[in-house]
């Protein structure tokens, strides 16, 4: 299998067999994406697609009613929000930049430092964080959910359930399968890749493709595959983004570890930089995390700026020049002490930068831009 | 104390990883042993730090090291002291000493030095000396006793040869496989200081060893060797308890050898792959049972680490650190009688070796 798909590769058609798999929930996975995995007990059928559309962008589900899911994960920006660190209730600030959700459907873990483990349990947490949606408790919802009219009938329809019946566990179905929808293939870059077309990439992009997996190592991280690329390994890395932040001895490691356990971690982590900073190893506690966060897709980045966990780089070059210099925007900047190993100066020439930029603007899937 | 002993592997194994703290030591009380002779200490070994030119030094080396005492200065509660395993420097040069002397004077608590034969052999250990101490001495600690050797000596007549340069002595014994080369040992002057030494010290007293090569012979081409080893050996076995913790190797191992419990470190420079068993005579070393995994090659610290230890009623724990790893601990099994790692004692939780096609 493995064998043929190198062989064929370029006019290996993913999308043809992506659909063989994948025909039993009705979306077939377009150009360079592989099936969405799809929990046995959350089918995607239509209906449930539209009723988590709808929760989706419900403003009534925040203490203000202001703001929605969306608020954050705006489809006219991405499914992201364009700003630095995200704005919830009252235009009070979190610590983390909004990831987008598109493509969410494939990672292995939420949230930047990977504390939930699906859609479903993700989507409960930012309607009680009191910086985005300022809840208590879920009660709010479900009052409205139970006794909106619409929602009454669409819980009916979906999961059968009326009243009391409708609990968190429907709404968070609901809300991941209308997630499970937003998949973003079939980017210049795919066309260029897995279906062999070679006037999809410009000349520039595809030079920035050669560095992307030669010189620039950026695919050691990043993956693109065979027959598919999602565009991230699913690990954690300490890539020296915000290190300055980092507890800087064992007395300020201990607060903020103090600070995880004493809030949970979703709050702990939104409410406080500092605490933010400690990445994965707030929820894994084991030192190789501290500092380290998932990486994300790369699919449609041109449209998700600033980058990186907290948003602190506003442009793909600053990202590259970033990388270029093994972890710091200036080669004169000092490197942070607990860098992950991969993560190295490149030696890149400006073109080769440029070149590389260009390659990451071909990674954008048509259906997501703004006309 | 079965149960109490196997308590205590939980707690020190799984208890660690999912601490609220770094690493947090609990402390279990059994056998009526009075706490204060219950303490840690952290360990860094095989620095290898190389000079390019100038203040230019190998990146990669420099990152393993700087991350060791950056981890290593964020464990909860401080331990009471550091060893550094040897090979601080690639070369013995000055520049790398010095370099790798600024590094750890970051590290937060005194440090004892072992020296290693890449730190040696430029000028016979004299700058070494001359910044860092003696290059054998032993101390008492609650109620333990340790000895550091310089193990990695040879025959005088190999060290005082005809070399065009002294950097030619350090070349060729920082080589593997050369059939030119000369095994490592502890020499008469420091056996006879060894054997005073242990005179004094009462037979019911823990002794724990440092060297930097093995005190027992593994491969002879890669000198995880000391040729007099046995000698050694022969002067811990009339403690209750003695252990030997060596560098070198890069690499975990343990053993046991009569009354003797050994570990091995992990370097923070690069890992070594474990060697063949050298059969000059029948020998009665462990076969490698439990393979690390394979380096991921993107990851420059992968199969590099550092080690976190306990003493516990004269026993040491290794709780080994390990970048983009999975942590380890070897700890004393009273029962068994020998070491064994806590997560891989049998063969249905050891790691599974990979396929390749």
């Amino acid at each position: 299998m493995k064998t043929t798909a190198r062989y064929f590769k370029g006019t290996f058609r993913t999308g043809i067999i992506a659909a063989t798999f994948a025909a039993c929930v009705a979306f077939a996975a377009p150009v360079g994406l592989p099936p969405v995995p799809v929990p046995t007990d959350n089918l995607i059928t239509p209906e449930k697609v539209k009723l988590g559309d709808k929760l989706f962008h419900d403003t009534r589900f925040s203490s203000t009613e202001e703001v929605s899911c969306a608020t954050c994960h705006d489809r006219k920006k991405g499914f992201a929000d364009s700003l630095p660190v995200s704005e919830g209730i009252k235009s009070l600030k979190g610590t983390r930049n909004a990831p987008t959700v598109i493509n969410s459907a494939y990672l292995r873990t939420q949230f930047w430092d990977g504390r939930e483990p699906t859609l479903e349990s993700q989507s409960a947490q930012p309607f009680l964080n009191p910086v985005e949606m300022g809840l208590k408790d879920h009660e709010p919802i479900l009052k409205i959910v139970r006794t909106d009219p619409e929602y009454a009938e669409l819980f009916k329809n979906v999961f059968g359930k009326t009243g009391d019946q409708i609990t968190m566990v429907e709404v968070q179905k609901a809300l991941a399968t209308f997630q499970r929808t937003l998949i973003g293939g079939n980017s210049p870059f795919d066309r260029y890749y897995f279906e062999g077309e070679k006037e999809a990439m410009s000349p520039a992009a595809i030079r920035g493709l050669d560095i992307y997996i030669g010189q620039g190592r950026c695919v050691s991280c990043h993956l693109i595959e065979q027959t598919q690329a999602l565009f991230t390994d699913n690990r954690f890395h300490m890539i020296g983004v915000s290190a300055n932040q980092m507890p800087q001895d064992l007395d300020e490691l201990l607060a903020a570890v103090e600070d995880v356990k004493k809030k949970g971690t979703d709050i702990a982590v939104l409410s406080n930089p500092k605490t933010s900073s400690l990445g994965r190893y707030a929820v894994t506690r084991d030192l190789t995390d501290i500092g380290a966060f998932k990486t994300p897709t790369l699919r449609n980045i041109e449209l998700t700026a600033p980058y990186m966990h907290d948003g602190s780089h506003k442009t793909l070059e600053e990202v590259v020049r970033f990388y270029n210099n093994g972890g710091r925007l200036n080669e004169t900047d000092p490197l942070p002490e607990l860098l992950s190993g991969g993560i190295r100066p490149l030696n890149l020439t400006e073109k080769q930068q440029a070149d590389l930029v260009e390659f990451l603007k071909a990674l954008t899937s048509p259906q997501f831009v703004q006309k | 104390m079965n149960m109490n002993r196997r308590a205590f592997l939980k707690t020190t194994g799984a208890g660690l990883m999912a601490s609220a703290f770094p690493l947090s030591l609990v402390k279990i009380a059994f056998g009526g042993q009075a706490p204060a002779q219950d303490f840690t200490f952290g360990y860094i070994s095989d620095a290898h730090l190389q000079q390019i030119q100038g203040n230019e030094f190998v990146r990669n080396w420099d990152m393993g090291l700087i991350r060791a005492v950056r981890e290593a200065n964020l464990l909860t509660p401080r331990p009471d002291f550091f060893m550094f395993g040897g090979d601080l420097a690639q070369l013995g040069k000055k520049e790398e000493l010095d370099h790798g002397l600024q590094i750890m004077s970051n590290l937060r608590g005194k440090v004892h030095y072992v020296i290693g034969e890449h730190d040696y052999y430029l000028d016979l250990g004299e700058y070494w000396q001359s910044k860092i101490g003696p290059l054998w001495y032993s101390f008492d600690h609650k109620g333990v006793h340790f000895v550091t050797l310089n193990s990695i000596l040879t025959y005088d007549s190999w060290i005082h040869k005809k070399w065009p340069s002294p950097m030619d002595r350090m070349l060729a014994m920082a080589r593997l496989d050369n059939p030119n080369g000369s095994p490592f040992m502890v020499g008469e002057e420091q056996l006879t200081w060894l054997k005073k030494d242990l005179e004094k010290v009462n037979r019911s007293t823990p002794v724990v060893l440092f060297s930097h090569s093995p005190i027992q012979k593994i491969f002879k081409p890669w000198n995880f060797w000391t040729e007099d080893a046995e000698r050694v050996q022969a002067l811990l076995k009339p403690f209750e308890k003695a252990t030997v913790i060596y560098g070198h190797v890069h690499q975990i191992e343990y053993n046991q050898i009569g009354n003797i419990t050994f570990h091995a470190v992990m370097a923070t420079a690069w890992p070594w792959p474990y060697p063949e068993s050298y059969s000059q005579t029948a020998s009665c070393l462990p076969k490698l049972t439990v393979p690390m995994n394979r380096a991921d090659p993107f990851f420059e610290r992968d199969a590099t680490g550092w080690q976190f230890i306990d003493v516990r009623k004269g026993k040491v724990g290794m709780h080994y650190q390990l970048p983009d790893n999975k942590n380890r601990s070897v700890v004393f099994n009273s029962k068994a009688g020998k070491p064994q790692d806590v997560n891989y004692q049998d063969y249905g939780s050891r790691i599974p070796p990979q396929t390749h096609y």
